[in-house]
């Protein structure tokens, strides 16, 4: 392992609806914004890592570049479902930490907004007649036959296994989770929705997945963040200024499912988080009761229950005491999603990775406004795609 | 001339006859159960599979009310995740109102099959799901 690698320059765009800015727009405002915030040009960048999911294949590293700079350095166009921007974070981290270059950019860019439910979303019609199709010889479409394939869907009983085998777990448990994320979005300007809502709000709200309505879901929309790492040894050939923003990359982790009974039919989203935080603590050599403050993907108010377990944030079981005794909100002991969150800041999905990480950097430079935790020093920033990849990054506020 | 079958399966993995039930590939080196057909066991990369028949009562593990879905699916309905005898099912809970007051984590369940419909050919497709035990 080499030296350290830092976040020299970091930036997100406003998340919600832009129908003025096509793709490349959004990416280049969160690329020009990064590279300006850390005080370089793309004459500096040496790798690019461009996140995109739903136009993976139109090479949007590459048009990014026609846009902002075509210096002839190697284009990685990245998709991994919702961990996409996370997983281009990490491939800049890498080349950076092989040593191929000593500075790299990732973005991640997504236009999603007026997108309905993801997946499941276009189901095939059935055929005039019964033929077997696909590994299940089914003979006709299978999502709402056979459970299903809705991502509200597929989260709700990720949240109501984790209470079955705990307990604890209520509708009205799982809304407050989300009433907290919008509280926090108040104080976000760059967040979709900055509507505080009551819970009867939130528990009356047109019901998605039972038990999540409208606001429990995330909320798809147009956005971009964009991040420029670099080593520590040409960090330090830069100014003091340069020097004392920079915040170091303690941890950058990615998984994958490991098999586990029952993973094929309802995707396990615990295992491999529990695995990429244990290693991303092991990694930064800081435990759980060292963060300021979490970000992590609360896709549906189902979701951020479980991974408070999943990230160790508590007691393997604990998480609904964790959320009972207020620690979850941006005034209590262990601040989450103090942004608001993808319910409420929004989920433009290949983003996000590098935004969650943008929040974590701008609370660890102090630059965080309104919605400032005061003092933080260590973040953790979390992503989990379907299919399946978790991305975990640890900051660290620069020892200067 | 053999006559055309005059039903089929949903999935393959459901057997009709008598007593419907649902079957697994199962790993013989490992024992990982698998629903859909395998190129390699996803827990030790074994490649030697047998079929088993699974439990027809099990218990609900997991549920969600989906009352938004895509165009063609009737809503609500009742997705679920239920353990039949230590395998993990997908399936639709069938035979109950479509209300969290009436189903319940830990309810038991039972397979149970029906028609989903009629080719131009005349062939009829058999579905499952799990009704309260």
């Amino acid at each position: 392992m080499s030296d350290d690698v830092w976040i020299l320059g970091i930036h997100m765009t406003r998340f919600g609806k832009h129908p003025d800015a096509d793709l490349i727009d959004l990416a280049s405002e969160a690329a020009l914004g990064a590279l300006a915030d850390g005080g370089v040009t793309m004459a500096d960048v040496g790798v690019l890592a461009a996140g995109n999911l739903m136009q993976a294949s139109s090479g949007v590293g590459q048009q990014l570049q026609k846009q902002i700079g075509q210096t002839g350095i190697p284009v990685y166009n990245v998709a991994n479902a919702c961990a996409t921007g996370a997983t281009a974070l990490r491939t800049a981290i890498m080349a950076v930490r092989a040593g191929e270059c000593d500075v790299g950019m990732a973005v991640g860019v997504e236009k999603l907004s007026g997108a309905g439910l993801l997946a499941g979303g276009s189901r095939r019609p059935d055929s005039a007649t019964w033929e077997p199709h696909g590994r299940y010889g089914a003979v006709a479409a299978i999502d709402g036959r056979i459970g299903t394939e809705i991502m509200p869907g597929v989260f709700a009983q990720v949240g109501m296994e984790y209470g079955h085998r705990h307990g604890g777990t209520s509708f009205e448990l799982f809304a407050r989770i989300s009433e907290k994320n919008h509280a926090h979005s108040t104080l976000n300007p760059l967040a979709s929705y900055q509507k505080r809502f009551t819970l009867e709000e939130i528990m009356g709200d047109i019901m998605i997945a039972y038990p999540n309505t409208r606001p429990m879901c995330s909320a798809n929309c147009d956005g971009a963040a964009a991040a420029v790492v670099i080593s520590d040894a040409a960090l330090k050939r830069l100014s003091g200024e340069q020097q004392r923003r920079a915040v170091k990359i303690s941890a950058s982790v990615l998984t994958s499912d490991p098999w586990t009974e029952g993973c094929q039919v309802l995707p396990d989203v615990n295992t491999l988080t529990r695995n990429a935080a244990a290693t991303a603590y092991e990694q930064a050599g800081v435990g759980p009761d060292d963060l300021d403050l979490v970000e992590l993907h609360d896709c549906f108010a189902t979701a951020e229950l479980v991974h408070y377990d999943n990230l160790m944030l508590c007691e393997e079981g604990g998480a609904v005491d964790l959320f009972e005794s207020g620690a979850t909100w941006r005034d209590g002991r262990m601040p989450v999603n103090v942004s608001g969150g993808l319910q409420s800041k929004g989920h433009p999905i290949a983003a996000t990775g590098v935004a969650n990480v943008w929040e974590v950097a701008t609370h660890l430079r102090g630059e965080a406004g309104d919605r400032q935790i005061e003092g933080a020093r260590v973040g953790l920033a979390h992503v989990i795609g379907l299919g399946s990849a978790c991305g975990v990054h640890i900051l660290e506020k620069a020892a200067a | 001339m053999t006559a055309a079958p005059t039903r089929v399966p949903l999935v393959d993995y459901l057997v009709l006859g008598d007593e419907p039930h649902l079957v697994a590939h199962e790993c013989t080196a490992c024992g990982a159960r698998f629903f859909d057909r395998r190129n390699a066991c996803a827990s030790c990369s074994g490649t030697e599979f047998t079929t088993v028949p699974l439990a027809t009562d099990g218990a609900v593990r997991a549920f969600t009310i989906v009352s938004f879905a895509a165009p063609g699916v009737p809503v609500p309905y009742v997705a679920a995740l239920v353990d039949c005898g230590g395998t993990s099912v997908r399936a639709n809970l069938v035979d109950v109102e479509p209300d969290a007051d009436h189903v319940a984590l830990g309810m038991p369940v039972r397979l149970t099959t029906f028609p989903i419909g009629t080719d131009e050919a005349g062939t009829e497709a058999v579905g499952f799901g799990f009704a309260p035990a």
